[in-house]
């Protein structure tokens, strides 16, 4: 009798426990890049897991970073680029999920389930990746491009004042170094003064160095070249069908983002049926529909949009693949050249 | 006070074309976002048709209903203490004179000089050193302190053109300071202090670095949530969320117009 | 009132609120930038606590070459330059439209006064990119005004507006006019009209009535103006990136990005106290040469 009714205490006990815990543990915060994540996917996932989402929004990995080195805490997830991965792992600033032990790892494709920055996925799980090249509008070109930064970095004399480069030091600067056959990680001045040299050729031939509206801009017919990510170019295709988004030869950047988890969050394990959730086919692929970028799930392509299947910009062609360079984290003397250098070139 | 029946304005030419011109520039654009939120087009900047569906996408977007009523509420708590604080050190630094009055003025331009980011990454810095949590709360103590400088020079502006003989009138005849300032100051003083409290609340609707840094989970305010689009571009969602902006100060405008005249 | 000790408690109590928001607020993490900006930056961006240099404002003035000497870098400088520059311009345009407008307001009836005020900030309560993105709808070759000038023949191609210096003055300009017209309101809102009456009675021109009493009149507003909007210029960078093609760096996106891609906060924390030290003397300057007693119009 008095062990059954102390086992029944017991069991009242962690129910009730348990209860208070679901009703705490009903939220996840989302940080996340601004329109890349989509609000039908958010409001799925609420149904099919009765949590409720808070999406806040950060423009850059850099300032993410800042943020959580300065101390600030309340997120459950954030979305981190590769090269961000690392930083973030080495300065303590996640936690230990176990991606690789969850029950739809399985679904992702290689070689995203084992990137350099972490190899057991022991931290992270992939979201979207993408590509970072040049969009021309071929109805304004005589003929075809060649596949080349030399189109972009020695333009052709009716290009001239018609190209745009992104407002990013580290993109401007990695397509310079691949144009010049320079590692991007440099710690060598006098290649750091070839790169300058390459960007500050093709300076008077450019129009704007921004990062913003550049789906506006070449939709809208105002430049004729533009350095663009992949999925940016597909949404600026299907509102103007004559671009096409060029895969250089001397090598593109290739990045990835991906769901971590920073320490202390609040939610922990909502975090993780979060992440698990996102690696279901159907659910990444509305992902993709709504950003343009591909994702890394098998199976994903039965739900996406055929628009993004069928373009070569998303969906890459095995034959490029060799072009592709991953994002690597450059050592403080690199970063301090690629920064004066870009000083240099803007000042 | 003064009944201006002939309007010397006739007096100025080029007065009334230039503010009439103002007011064209400054509200030319705010036709034109207006009318790009109707736009059928998904970029903002193609015309393709005429649709309200903009406004319901914006009004079901809960994430940036919210971060609109965090902004207003944020904006309004900073204006009301910012106004009140620069009313007492305006009244203080322009009725005496003491020494080291340069260096309060250095204090209070403070806030304006400094870059946005270093302010809102000292004051990150600074929250989590002496342990307050981030939340929306953080971001209300945040921002009356940029927004000081902007009540504050207006309002000291209006009292250094003041007659202090006035005051000193009122105060030999009331005894009370407090009555004062209710009676005289007060009221001499409102353009300036209508001035001031405007220009902090519009310093303070824009601010996104600061608000960005030290808000806490879910305590985004409009402005983040607006930079944050600036890489896939503004939808008309935005267009049409800037118009509701509007609206509302409008309708307080109104509201504020009516009830000024119905005291009258 | 009181004596001495009446009147500091009085005066403590009246600044006390303002500087007390700003002393904790602003002044003490603002230390904690001073000490940021003497530290060794983190690999990862931070910074090391604990180990000191002077590296970041060496570094405004100097880099090291091949050779590991120190040259003389000029590239901080003349970003400084141009940001100082495209500030002033500012100010004289905003000063020059907004003058204008301020005292046709202080002109007006009493009761659509105060509407007026409401109208000049309506406009400001959108949002910063809103109203930058309507500019550039405005401004581009195949925007409205160079539609609006082709329909009335007054042009037979697209002028270039955008992404001119042109535009980023036009965008700084207007983002920055009320916080000119406003406080140059203030002042003159006050304004005795009978003065001005005498003062043409008496025969005096128009230009002189001007000078002689409505400008004088204005100073503070004017003053007051010129710093809310030459100072926070100084920072722009949303703007003059927006529709200036970005071809150039400001202060603001230079110091920016040393917390972003540069991932270097001593510099960046260096360069914002050279600005405030370069803010701090023009406004010492400034004061000491025209210093007014607090009262006197």
């Amino acid at each position: 009798m008095k062990r059954t009714s102390l086992l029944a205490a017991g069991v009242a006990a962690s129910l009730c426990m348990g209860i208070g815990q679901a009703a705490d543990a009903n939220e996840l915060y989302l940080y996340n890049w601004s329109n890349y994540f989509p609000p039908e996917l958010l409001k799925k996932f609420e149904e099919d897991t009765g949590i409720s989402v808070t999406l806040d929004v950060y423009d850059s990995n850099e300032t993410m970073l800042a943020r959580l080195q300065a101390g600030a805490a309340g997120y459950d997830v954030v979305v981190p680029s590769d090269y961000m991965m690392e930083i973030m792992i080495e300065e303590g600033l996640v936690e230990r999920i176990d991606t690789g032990e969850m029950e739809n790892f399985a679904n992702v494709t290689k070689p995203h389930d084992s990137p350099r920055q972490d190899p057991e996925r022991a931290y992270s799980a992939p979201y979207l990746w993408g590509t970072t090249g040049f969009t021309y509008d071929s109805a304004r070109v005589e003929g075809e491009l060649e596949e080349s930064w030399k189109e972009f970095f020695e333009p052709r004399a009716e290009l001239s004042g018609q190209i745009a480069v992104l407002n990013d030091e580290v993109e401007a600067y990695n397509a310079a170094a691949y144009y010049s056959g320079i590692f991007k990680c440099t710690e060598d001045p006098a290649e750091a003064q070839q790169i300058l040299d390459v960007l500050q050729a093709q300076a008077p031939h450019v129009a704007m160095y921004q990062s913003d509206g550049t789906i506006d801009r070449m939709a809208a017919g105002e430049l004729i070249m533009h350095m663009q990510f992949n999925g940016a170019a597909h949404r600026a295709k299907q509102q103007r069908d004559s671009l096409v988004y060029v895969y250089p030869k001397e090598g593109m950047s290739f990045w990835n983002d991906n769901f971590m988890v920073p320490k202390g969050a609040p939610n922990l394990e909502n975090a993780k049926t979060f992440i698990n959730w996102m690696m279901a086919p159907e659910n990444i692929a509305i992902a993709s529909n709504y950003t343009g970028y591909m994702n890394a799930i098998r199976g994903s392509s039965d739900f996406m949009d055929e628009s993004l299947v069928e373009d070569p910009a998303v969906n890459m062609p095995e034959e490029y693949a060799d072009r592709l360079r991953p994002t690597e984290d450059c050592s403080v003397k690199a970063r301090e050249l690629r920064n004066r250098v870009w000083t240099r070139l803007r000042s | 006070m003064l009944k201006r029946r002939r309007n010397p304005l006739w007096r100025f030419p080029g007065v009334a074309p230039t503010a009439a011109f103002v007011f064209a520039y400054l509200y030319l654009p705010i036709f034109i976002l207006i009318a790009f939120s109707f736009n059928e087009n998904r970029l903002a900047t193609i015309w393709t048709g005429f649709t309200f569906d903009w406004y319901s996408v914006a009004l079901n977007n809960s994430d940036m209903i919210r971060a609109a009523r965090n902004s207003l509420i944020v904006a309004s708590s900073a204006t009301f203490i910012a106004t009140l604080a620069a009313i007492m050190a305006a009244l203080c630094m322009t009725r005496e004179r003491f020494r080291r009055q340069q260096a309060v003025n250095a204090v209070i331009a403070l806030p304006l000089i400094v870059p946005e980011i270093v302010t809102a990454v000292a004051t990150l810095l600074f929250f989590v050193i002496i342990g307050i949590r981030l939340g929306l709360l953080t971001v209300i103590i945040a921002h009356p302190v940029f927004s000081i400088p902007f009540a504050y020079l207006p309002i000291r502006a209006r009292l250094q053109g003041m007659d202090p003989r006035l005051e000193e009138a009122a105060s030999d005849l009331y005894a009370d300071p407090w009555r004062t300032f209710r009676r005289i100051t007060l009221p001499l003083l409102w353009p300036g202090i209508l001035s001031g409290a405007m220009l902090a609340f519009i310093i303070s609707l824009d601010t996104f670095v600061i608000t960005y840094f030290v808000a806490g989970a879910g305590a985004t305010t409009l402005p983040v949530y607006i930079f944050g689009m600036i890489r896939i571009g503004i939808t008309p969602e935005v267009n049409a969320v800037s118009a509701l902006m509007l609206l509302i100060s409008i309708t307080f405008v109104t509201l504020s117009f009516l009830v000024g005249r119905m005291r009258r | 009132m009181g004596g001495g000790m009446g009147r500091l408690l009085r005066r403590s109590l009246l600044l006390g609120p303002a500087l007390f928001i700003i002393g904790f607020f602003m002044l003490l993490p603002l230390f904690l930038m001073g000490y940021v900006s003497i530290l060794e930056r983190g690999m990862a961006g931070g910074v090391q606590w604990g180990q000191h240099t002077v590296e970041a404002y060496v570094r405004f003035l100097f880099e090291r070459d091949l050779m590991d000497n120190l040259v003389v870098n000029i590239d901080y400088l003349r970003i400084f330059a141009r940001s100082f520059l495209l500030a002033l311009s500012t100010t004289i345009i905003a000063l020059l439209i907004g003058l204008p407008t301020a005292f046709y307001m202080s002109l007006q009836p009493a009761r659509w006064r105060n509407l007026l005020i409401f109208l000049v900030t309506i406009p400001f309560w959108t949002n910063l990119l809103v109203r930058n993105y309507a500019w550039i709808l405005l401004l581009r070759d195949s925007g409205l005004i160079n539609g609006g000038l082709q329909w009335l023949g007054l042009s037979s191609e697209p002028i270039r507006l955008l992404y001119t210096p042109f535009a980023v003055g036009v965008g700084l300009t207007y983002s920055f006019l009320p916080f000119m017209i406003l406080p140059i309101y203030a002042s003159l809102e006050k304004i005795d009209l009978r003065l001005v009456e005498a003062a043409y009675d008496l025969g005096a021109s128009k230009w002189q009535a001007l000078r002689r009493i409505v400008l004088p009149l204005a100073m503070p507003g004017i003053a007051a103006g010129s710093i809310l909007v030459f100072i926070p210029s100084l920072g722009a960078y949303v703007t003059p990136e927006l529709l200036g093609g970005s071809r150039q760096l400001m202060i603001g996106n230079l110091i920016q990005g040393q917390f972003g891609a540069a991932r270097n906060w001593p510099f960046g924390a260096a360069l914002a106290f050279v600005l405030l030290a370069l803010v701090l003397l023009a406004m010492m300057l400034y004061a000491r040469r025209y210093r007014r007693a607090p009262g006197q119009a």
